[in-house]
């Protein structure tokens, strides 16, 4: 395993135990750690219950552990989320109705003080990215649920944070329009070189995309296997290739291996 | 866009005229002098024929029901900007706001009108801005703070203050149900007004106009003054509605519903 020179994501003995000495307590995660490296494409997947989007929401600072430490770009993960060092993109795209397409891309920069014409600028750059240049004007009603994602994508990366956190970004999508937007994405991973990490519960979404897929194990969240995925490029054709099968297999047994356990 | 609001009023066009026709025919068979409920034909000659004193009436109400709700408005919207803002505002002034509202405010007007004088459009104002005051305050507390958990975590993803994230999503997001709440508080305006005038304020107002009538069984000038309190209803309520697709282009079509 030989890991790129910086670490884009440092998690050291981490766990986080939801409503801590109440009879509703849960441990969501225990002992988790795991070092992501700058420009990597790791996916999470694990059950549902797994403390995937919990790990991911560690990560991006929006709950906080228990015991042990998360960092982000050799700072607190705190730190690197008022830096603005992540972009985040969620199951539902999370667009605001009130905006056009162009506005909803503009938003973070619109936070941050950036000037009108600046984020127009950027904007029509963005969306020339996630190739929906011609729906600026558009509302996200307008849309379709694959363009409403593309534009939640737009507006994660419009501020060029070095990491991108994906909280099952495709799972609401019929199955036709998921794969081709994960090409779309592994596209812009190639164009912009970003740390992207990634949870789904598709087991072949996750080998496509990655080089690097963590197995978690049911409640509480473990990591179980770390599986290198080194499919090359990525074209039509890898889907089919008996190598993507078994890979696939491979997450599948880990995935099987840890539900069986008590 | 015309012919469009043309066919989608066609359908109510047909069925008002087509009942104001079935009461004025069985008026006719049920009813011929007309004593007790007029005939529309007769209500509308009424109300051409005492214009002067109705529009004099409508205008003394009008200026009550429009002072009163804008003040109610402004109360309800920035009762609901607190209580959604801060803990302790919410704490004390909901259920602040949720007493005043059981109380029966319309039983308050002969109250008021000690307080304020019996002449006094004051007490009238009151009541109306008491009336308004609620259904804006509970409508847009709840969309100031009926906002997703996703939009939530995105705006802390993004490390916005508290006052952008109510700038930039509570607020929009609080716009629907805030007119909603207007066209509610529209009609209740000017029932507020019209029946705090019975108790009080000034005499050349369409309560008063409707008492005197109503006792001097003049009851059709007392209808030409209820009709003009309904028209009084009625702009107020397609004011709100073009008031609300104005402010809120990004609305489709199908979801604005009324007005």
């Amino acid at each position: 395993m030989t890991e790129p020179d910086r670490c884009a994501v440092a998690i050291s003995n981490v766990s986080k135990v939801f409503n801590q000495g109440k009879p509703n307590e849960v441990h969501a995660i225990e002992d988790i750690s795991l070092s992501i490296g700058e420009g990597t494409f790791v996916s999470l997947i694990g059950p549902s219950g797994c403390g995937k989007s919990t790990l991911l929401r560690l990560i991006a600072a929006l709950t906080h552990p228990t015991r042990g430490d998360v960092g982000v770009n050799d700072k607190s993960a705190d730190q690197a989320r008022l830096d603005r060092d992540y972009g985040m993109a969620f199951q539902t795209s999370g667009l605001f109705k009130w905006r056009s397409v162009a506005e909803n891309v503009e938003l973070p920069l619109q936070l941050m003080g950036w000037s009108k014409t600046d984020r127009k600028a950027r904007a029509a750059e963005m969306l020339d990215l996630v190739k929906l240049d011609e729906f600026g004007d558009h509302y996200p009603h307008e849309l379709s649920g694959g363009m409403r994602q593309r534009v939640a994508i737009a507006r994660a990366l419009s501020f060029r944070p070095s990491l991108l956190l994906m909280d099952e970004p495709f799972g609401a999508l019929d199955e036709m329009t998921r794969e081709h937007m994960q090409t779309e994405l592994l596209d812009i991973w190639n164009k912009t070189g970003k740390t992207i990490v990634f949870v789904t519960h598709s087991i072949p979404e996750a080998v496509f995309l990655s080089q690097r897929v963590i197995v978690m194990s049911p409640r509480p969240g473990r990591i179980a296997s770390d599986i290198r995925i080194d499919l090359g490029e990525r074209s039509f054709e890898t889907r089919e290739a008996s190598a993507f099968f078994e890979k696939v297999t491979e997450v599948r047994e880990a995935l099987r291996f840890e539900e069986s356990q008590p | 866009m015309i012919s469009r609001a043309f066919r989608g009023a066609a359908p109510a066009t047909v069925v008002g005229l087509g009942g104001l026709l079935f009461w004025e025919l069985s008026l006719l068979i049920i009813n011929p002098e007309g004593f007790v409920l007029p005939a529309p034909s007769g209500i509308i000659a009424a109300f051409f024929d005492n214009f002067e004193e109705i529009w004099v009436a409508s205008r003394n109400t009008g200026f009550i029901v429009i002072t009163g709700l804008v003040g109610g408005v402004a109360l309800g919207v920035l009762w609901a900007l607190l209580v959604s803002r801060f803990r302790l505002a919410n704490e004390t002034l909901t259920p602040l706001a949720i007493s005043l509202n059981a109380i029966p405010i319309i039983a308050l007007a002969p109250i008021f009108n000690a307080w304020y004088g019996l002449l006094s459009p004051v007490s009238n104002q009151a009541i109306v801005v008491i009336l308004v005051f609620f259904p804006v305050f509970i409508n847009t507390t709840k969309g100031l703070t009926d906002v997703g958990a996703t939009e939530i975590e995105l705006m802390r993803s993004y490390a916005a203050s508290s006052w952008q994230v109510a700038r930039t999503v509570r607020i929009p997001n609080a716009m629907p149900f805030f007119f909603t709440a207007l066209k509610i508080a529209s009609s209740l305006a000017v029932i507020g007004a019209i029946v705090a005038e019975y108790f009080g304020g000034r005499q050349d107002a369409l309560g008063p106009l409707i008492v005197q009538n109503a006792g001097l069984t003049r009851y059709t000038e007392a209808w030409a003054a209820v009709l003009a309190g309904s028209v009084m209803g009625i702009v107020l309520f397609v004011a709100s509605g073009i008031f609300e697709r104005v402010s809120m282009p990004w609305k489709p079509d199908a979801e604005t519903i009324g007005a």
